[in-house]
């Protein structure tokens, strides 16, 4: 008994230690010297943008040991309201700044975010308008045979209300809050599946999610790739920016970081995690 | 060596005291956290619009925080999961208990202690997977995530629960009761609605509100199959039930939607106390 008694006292020192170990190192001021970058980045925001900034960071932080890039997803708005309350260093939104945002911040657009809409492979229907798009969300199409497809019920297919992709999408078609939706689901993978196994489905995801398994729609007759998006002719996209304070200046890490993000080397990262790069 | 001992002794004592106030802690904290969460949202809504409203349009540009379309999806989806699952496990219940040659009720009942472990993520895929396409096809629907879904797959997590209260209650009735039944000229078939049923009954109810919280309580399996759209309920439209509407929108919610999502686990909550109250009375009625 004894001995258990002193091994529980030596976790709880040994606990005790580790904590103080992390304090300091969190401490540790970025270094003056010239070169060597260390301290830590915080960035909150945009659930859409989890996979961008977790390739962007993970690269980064493979060539800087010394520096710490964290993430917090909460979502554009929040990520705002946490880079104008100071509590994160770089904010992260799937939306351009709305006006009164931009008095006191600045969007960077680091990348961009094709929503691909997407049937069944059954489908026929392969080339809608954005209009004809909103009115099917809007629930004024029920039927495919009114598009051109087989005589069946439309099943809209979208995601849950604070989604960052269905934001994007709804404020592209036209169709906030008015959306007819048949089935909510939580994620981008439930989407796929679902419209896969449904005739009758049309869904919405990231471009760089959508498999094989359904149809990629063409929209006013583009397809949505990395030229078509990039240059603008493909509709249904919206902006991946990292946001940051007017007056407050960056840290050396953080600047350090938002270079290397916005530059050329990035693209490689924006890539890999499924988004378009911005033209240089 | 002696006091050793006795230190020892007070030691374990008060580890064992604090052991025991955690789990009372836990729920002060559970029931705490959710009042003043819960509270301050129903007070800003109105608790009859926030209760009795119908629209639930918790992002759109003039928001709107009505939760009885939830309300009535989970009451719905409890009910129907009952009305399938109770008779199907009662029956199985008394098979296994009564019927069924030794070897078969062993091997049901090992399968239905299976059936209890499988994690409701898998009832859900497994729905999502076969019992949507199933439903959609079967009834012409352009869809098949619905309440109908929902209340198959939950009628499947609750039979485990049925099945083996009631049949520990079918178990514990004497054994001279069913003799006397049987000697007195009565079929088995009766034996077991007339005798062994009633004799069980509060075991058997003791089943069903265990059932009723399992089903009530349930959001994964659920969320996957039902649609997730906040209509108001019927059999064949896409539902919202009371736990999905906080699953699907707490991760990104902000404000008095975020707010509000607790007020609708506080609802949830006071549904969960009520039918652990109706237990208690099933319970006590059964010791008098």
């Amino acid at each position: 008994m004894k001995k258990i008694m002193a091994f529980l006292l030596a976790i709880v020192t040994v606990g005790a230690f580790a904590g103080c170990g992390t304090t300091e190192v969190d401490e540790n001021p970025s270094g003056t010297v010239s070169q060597v970058v260390a301290g830590s980045v915080t960035t909150d925001g945009s659930t859409s943008m989890e996979k961008v900034i977790g390739f962007l960071s993970e690269a980064y932080m493979e060539e800087n040991d010394k520096v710490k890039v964290t993430y917090n997803p909460t979502g554009s708005g929040s990520g705002i309201q946490a880079v104008l309350d100071g509590r994160c260093d770089i904010g992260l939104s799937s939306r351009n700044l709305k006006e009164a945002e931009a008095e006191e911040l600045t969007g960077t657009v680091v990348a961009i975010d094709g929503i691909a809409v997407i049937v069944n492979r059954e489908n026929s229907v392969s080339d809608l308008t954005v209009e004809q798009i909103g009115a099917l969300y809007r629930g004024e199409i029920e039927n495919w045979k009114e598009l051109g497809g087989n005589d069946a019920p439309v099943v809209l297919i979208g995601r849950e209300a604070a989604s960052g992709t269905r934001d994007g999408f709804e404020s592209i078609t036209g169709t906030e809050d008015l959306c007819k939706y048949t089935q909510e689901l939580t994620s981008t993978g439930d989407v796929v599946q679902t419209v896969a196994s449904n005739p009758n489905a049309i869904g919405y995801a990231s471009l760089a999610s959508v498999k094989d398994s359904v149809k990629v729609l063409l929209v006013e007759g583009v397809k949505p790739t990395t030229e078509s998006i990039q240059s603008g002719d493909y509709k249904i996209q919206r902006n991946f920016v990292f946001v940051t304070k007017k007056d407050g200046a960056m840290s050396s890490a953080c600047e350090d970081f938002f270079n290397f993000a916005t530059s050329g080397e990035a693209d490689d990262y924006i890539i890999a995690a499924g988004a378009v790069p911005v033209e240089r | 060596m002696k006091r050793a001992a006795n230190f020892l002794e007070k030691a374990m004592n008060v580890i064992f005291t604090f052991c025991g106030f955690i789990a009372i802690a836990f729920v002060v904290l559970v029931t705490v956290f959710l009042l003043v969460s819960g509270i301050p949202a129903i007070k800003e809504i109105g608790i009859f619009n926030f209760l009795f409203g119908r629209v639930w349009a918790s992002t759109a540009q003039s928001p709107s925080y009505g939760i009885l379309p939830f309300i009535l999806t989970s009451v719905y989806g409890t009910v129907g999961a009952v009305l399938i699952g109770v008779p199907l496990g009662l029956l199985c219940a008394i098979f296994t208990a009564k019927m069924a040659p030794k070897g078969l009720g062993t091997v049901i009942r090992n399968a239905v202690d299976l059936l209890s472990g499988i994690p409701s993520v898998v009832y859900g895929l497994i729905g999502m997977i076969l019992i949507v396409p199933f439903v959609r096809e079967a009834f012409n629907l352009p869809d098949g995530a619905n309440l109908f879904s929902a209340i198959i797959v939950l009628a499947v997590m609750i039979l485990p629960t049925v099945i083996s209260v009631s049949e520990t209650a079918i178990r514990s009735v004497p054994r001279e009761y069913e003799e006397a039944s049987l000697a007195l000229g009565a079929t088995k078939t009766e034996t077991v609605f007339k005798i062994i049923v009633p004799a069980a009954k509060s075991g058997i109810l003791t089943g069903i509100v265990l059932g009723i919280g399992r089903s009530i309580g349930e959001a994964m399996a659920v969320m996957m199959v039902s649609g997730n759209v906040a209509n108001m309920p019927s059999l064949f439209k896409s539902v919202r039930f009371l736990t999905t509407a906080v699953a699907s929108e707490m991760s990104y919610s902000s404000g008095l939607q975020r707010q509000a999502l607790f007020s609708v686990a506080l609802v949830l909550f006071v549904f969960i106390l009520i039918i652990n109250l109706i237990l208690n009375l099933v319970v006590k009625k059964d010791v008098k």
